[in-house]
């Protein structure tokens, strides 16, 4: 068999989604939480001042970007939200607020409405306050229910998000039921993909196959019996998977995500990647990184794919872009890897292994306590 | 079509804006995460809804840009549309 043709080279798509990262600091915990676990000592002096992010928000949307998501860390430890709200507005981008409520959402929402914010989506951890509290790692609950019901109140789209796992998978009837309670527009229920603070926790996480599958029947229903009234978000755990999933759309293709240092990346994980350029914003414009970096080159297209991408069997090179770099580094050491969820990958059935020997534990009640995510440099 | 839809003074749903994406050069509806590609006549028929214009007046108004041809039912069934995506309250007549 002749070796496949070269791959012409596609133009790079417009993007459409800038997630910008405000800052690092968070006043939850969450043991699943994506961002880096290297972080310590995030100072609040070294974030991106107001001026660059307002130029960056005008730069994004004469790069075609239409959706901006404020998120961190927690977006509302920033001062400047307000005025970052409405320099979003005057660039012409839909902006959502990604928060944790904390601190005073409630009060603060109708002052970040009327600087042009658009849409809010408040995580919950559980729909019980105490054990939300306790996989938040701070009290919060009442403190989300009230400004979720602020959102409400004010007329904006409101999304709700959980994140998943072993401890909240059985009670998603009353996650339902609380979000639709709460008016939201979406409710995204995401199973936890284990990277950053996630990997650390995975045994502690991991749900059973069991827990999956019922999560699963349960959400079918939900959606069957609110039909248009809330849309409904179920992202599949991948580890119970044999396909990869499309991560970030492709690299470079629809997102720029950007730090709160002002690092611009192509997925929020990237930074994890060893040997990547940094490219930050305080050094060239959005459009030169986006374009013509080799930091957002670098896993565009199929020509730096190995086997088994290169000759894929089923087609997906374009489907799911050889899965997620991030994993693949994170469990075979080489970021140009086939994603190991693919099951036609070779480091696949030490991904099963590790699951089934995390599933085994988890049979037998084993357990670590949660390590929770910080940022100050006195723990771990 | 019933004589109900004509007198609707349709108005997007909150948190759902008309948006010229100049880069793209076409009009897209946001809302959140996501946005929804126009075509030319759908944004002129969107941009005319401020809540105030009844669906029989935003076809008059088109219908005198494009030479009179009665438009109105090609309105309400853009509407009907844009109702179905959740993009637009049903029940907006004011």
């Amino acid at each position: 068999m002749p070796d496949p043709a070269p791959t012409p080279a596609a133009p790079i798509p417009f993007p459409l989604l800038l997630v910008a990262e405000l800052s690092y600091v968070c006043p939850l915990h969450c043991p699943y939480c994506s961002n880096p676990t290297g972080i310590v000592g995030a100072r609040r002096s070294a974030e991106l001042p107001t001026a660059d992010w307002t130029r960056v928000f005008r730069e994004a949307s004469a790069l075609g970007v239409l959706q901006l998501a404020l998120t961190g860390g927690e977006p509302l430890l920033r001062r400047d939200l307000e005025e970052l709200c409405s320099a979003s507005r005057d660039a012409g981008l839909y902006s959502t607020l990604v928060t944790s409520a904390l601190p005073a959402l409630d009060t603060r929402v109708e002052a970040l409405r009327d600087a042009g914010l658009d849409h809010v989506q408040v995580s919950i951890q559980h729909a019980d306050r105490e054990r939300s509290d306790v996989i938040g790692g701070a009290v919060s609950f009442d403190a989300k229910l009230a400004a979720a019901r602020a959102v409400r109140e004010l007329g904006m789209p409101l999304t709700i998000n959980v994140v998943l796992h072993r401890d909240n998978l059985d009670d998603v009837d009353e996650i339902i039921e609380l979000a639709a309670g709460l008016g939201a527009r979406r409710l995204e229920l995401a199973n936890t993909q284990y990277h950053g603070w996630a990997a650390v926790n995975k045994q502690a996480l991991m749900p059973t196959r069991a827990q999956v599958e019922r999560g699963e029947r349960i959400v079918e229903a939900a959606r069957e019996r609110l039909g248009a009234r809330m849309e409904i978000l179920w992202v599949l755990p991948d580890h119970f998977e044999d396909l990869p999933k499309p991560c970030m759309g492709g690299w470079g293709s629809d997102a720029i995500i950007i730090d709160p240092t002002g690092r611009v990346l192509p997925c929020q994980s990237a930074a994890t990647l060893p040997g990547l350029p940094v490219e930050r914003v305080t050094d060239s414009s959005l459009e030169q990184v986006w374009f013509d970096s080799e930091l957002f080159n670098r896993y565009r297209g199929h020509a730096w794919m190995q086997e088994p991408c290169r000759s894929c069997p089923l087609g997906r090179q374009d489907v799911d872009h050889g899965g997620c770099r991030c994993q693949a580094f994170a469990l075979t050491g080489d970021a140009a890897a086939t994603d190991p969820v693919c099951h036609l990958s070779p480091h696949h059935a030490a991904l099963v292994a590790d699951r089934d020997r995390i599933l085994a534990a988890a049979e037998k009640n084993e357990r670590p306590p949660y390590r929770y995510r910080t940022t100050s440099a006195r723990q771990s | 079509m019933s004589a109900a839809d004509a007198t609707r003074r349709p108005t997007l749903a909150s948190g759902v804006r008309l948006h010229r994406d100049t880069v793209r050069e076409r009009d897209v509806l946001l809302f959140p995460e996501g946005a929804l590609v126009l075509n030319e006549t759908a944004a002129e028929v969107l941009a005319l809804c401020d809540g105030e214009r009844t669906v029989a007046q935003i076809a008059a108004v088109l219908s005198e840009r494009y030479g009179g041809a009665d438009l109105l039912a090609d309105v309400v069934e853009l509407l009907d549309g844009i109702v179905a995506e959740g993009l637009m309250d049903r029940d907006d007549d004011a």
